[in-house]
């Protein structure tokens, strides 16, 4: 088990009080807080070693440069990729599939094929629709009322147009874990590129590339406390190297001339301009501190939570939560809302819905208690309109959470029919 | 921030909100969203004259946007256009009688917006 009261200590923001109560922080799932070593690292960068990376001939620059490789091999390490090279630096997950729906969406055609779901983050979402003017196809795999993915849709959707499958690991809404390896397998003996958005999974749980057998895997560095403004994509390299470049400029080019360009080898070919360098030794710094707990210690630490959670939600009535009920295909994460209860007084606006109080009333009274949930449609609205809900209040934990703040939580829901007079 | 927003008047409003339902067929209409959040309020009205003889409102949201909704319907029924055109946000905050956190101002606001759209979108 991991020691929270420990942890806690290197989060200088978790002793920020709001209202004069300790801080409940239950949203990691939008960020994670960061601890003084990743703090450190970014601060250290600045004062010892800034200059611009793969240019200067002076040592600073070297010492710049190599401080971003390391990085890049950290990071390649902590998923089982087993080469640095396949490790390109993004902003964040929304730019690795924007990256993606780019380059692998030049080479569709009209009639061509992609299949997603209904559960997903509109950053795999939105950059698929792109290529809808081209005449690409969209196809949605629908959820059983358990939150999982109607698996059986994958084989009865995939067509020979199917060019390219991709999925969440983790659902940010429901928390439903996907079986992606499962996923992957459908999606390859159909030659289909296989594509993971591992935003919710690589912060959480192990995470093997080698081991899911995925073409490409999309994550942010801000939500395994890393700073912001840093992501990755995993790319198979082989499948890297063929493919076009995303944005062009500097870093990115072999050579340059007036009659055209020769593109860099991967992964500089994916990282035109001056990167974030201080984002990629953060994000390390914060690879070295999950490493330092392991990955299998902070799966556990979650699983113990979200029962604990989902077993005092159960006790409290009148509480609906969406997903999976086990907690061995559901990550720390639980989007709820208040039950519509028969012959309570309640708003007629939202009667209809079947939702007593609005989230976004549930968070501001729970802000009260200083406990922090979000409330609104996750950047999930397909998923929204599947539920029949117009949004959602979550709570989601992470490795500086304990039972203690789950008790909070529960108190402070406690209040929010007391506050609205229900 | 504290319970101050979730006075008496605002939870009268949210859980019994004046004018709300359709009206078969307004001569002017308009549909507000709140993308943060996915909140959606119709707005119909009846405009004879230059003057609204009957304003009505759906939608799905929060305490806050629904309770000024309510309270926004109500003070411009029976006014003439120009009431309308002429009123301010802060004329509406100012009748919430709260203070409205700036995470909130969206919520407050939507009937407002949709309002005025509806305004703008006027058959003859």
């Amino acid at each position: 088990m991991i020691d929270v009261n420990k942890i806690r200590k290197d989060f200088p923001i978790l002793e920020r009080k709001f209202n004069g109560k300790r801080m409940i922080y239950l949203d990691s799932t939008a960020t994670s807080q960061k601890p003084i070593q990743v703090i450190d690292a970014i601060s250290d960068y600045y004062k010892n070693y800034n200059a611009n990376v793969h240019r200067g001939i002076y040592g600073l620059s070297e010492e710049a440069t190599d401080l971003y490789e390391k990085s890049r091999e950290n990071v390649s390490n902590f998923i089982n990729s087993k080469q640095a090279e396949s490790i390109v630096f993004v902003r964040n997950t929304t730019e690795a599939l924007n990256l993606l729906a780019y380059t692998l969406g030049k080479k569709l055609k009209d009639g061509d094929e992609i299949i997603t779901t209904v559960m997903e983050h509109h950053s795999n979402i939105v950059p698929w629709q792109f290529l809808k003017e081209k005449g690409v196809k969209i196809k949605y795999i629908d959820i059983n009322e358990d939150g999982t993915l109607k698996m059986d849709e994958f084989n009865n959707l995939i067509t020979e147009r199917t060019k390219i499958i991709t999925v969440t690991h983790v659902s940010n809404v429901l928390g439903t874990i996907n079986d992606i390896k499962h996923i992957g397998k459908i999606a390859h003996e159909n030659g289909s590129y296989f594509i993971v958005d591992g935003a919710q999974s690589v912060p959480h749980m192990p995470v093997d590339v080698e081991n899911i057998d995925c073409d490409f895997l999309a994550f942010s560095g801000h939500k395994m406390l890393g700073p912001m403004g840093i992501g990755v994509l995993y790319g198979k390299k082989e499948i890297l190297d063929e493919m076009d470049p995303f944005m062009g400029g500097g870093e990115m080019i072999n050579e340059v001339h007036l009659s055209g360009a020769t593109w860099a080898d991967v992964p500089l070919k994916f990282e035109a301009g001056t990167p974030n360098v201080e984002g990629a030794v953060g994000l390390s710094a914060a690879v070295n501190y999950l490493k330092n707990i392991g990955m299998e210690n902070v799966r556990e630490h979650e699983k113990y939570l979200v029962n604990y959670a989902l077993k005092r939600i159960e006790e409290f009535n009148g509480i609906t939560f969406y997903g999976p009920r086990d907690s061995e295909i559901r990550g720390g994460v639980i989007a709820f809302n208040f039950k519509n209860v028969k012959n309570e007084k309640i708003a007629k606006a939202l009667m209809d819905e079947g939702i007593m109080i609005h989230p976004h009333d549930v968070a501001s009274i729970l802000d009260i208690n200083a406990v922090m949930v979000r409330s609104g449609h996750h950047c999930a609205q397909p998923l929204m309109d599947r539920l029949g809900i117009p949004a959602t209040s979550r709570a989601s934990f992470y490795i500086y959470n304990d039972l203690d703040d789950i008790d909070e939580f529960i108190n402070a829901l406690d209040n929010v029919k007391k506050v609205l007079k229900l | 921030m504290t319970y101050d927003i979730y006075m008496d008047f605002i939870l009268e409003n949210y859980k019994n909100p004046k004018n709300y339902g359709k009206i078969e067929k307004p001569n002017a209409t308009s549909r507000g969203l709140n993308p943060l959040c996915g909140d959606e309020l119709e707005i119909f009205l009846i405009i004879d004259k230059n003057i609204i003889k009957d304003i009505k409102f759906t939608g799905k949201g929060c305490a806050i946007s629904i309770a000024s909704a309510s309270i926004l319907t109500e003070m411009v029924k029976g006014k003439d256009l120009d009431y309308v055109k002429n009123l301010k946000e802060n004329d509406l905050l100012n009748a919430l009688g709260i203070e409205i956190s700036p995470a909130r101002i969206k919520c407050a606001l939507l009937s407002y917006k949709t309002l005025k759209e509806a305004i703008s979108n006027i058959k003859n």
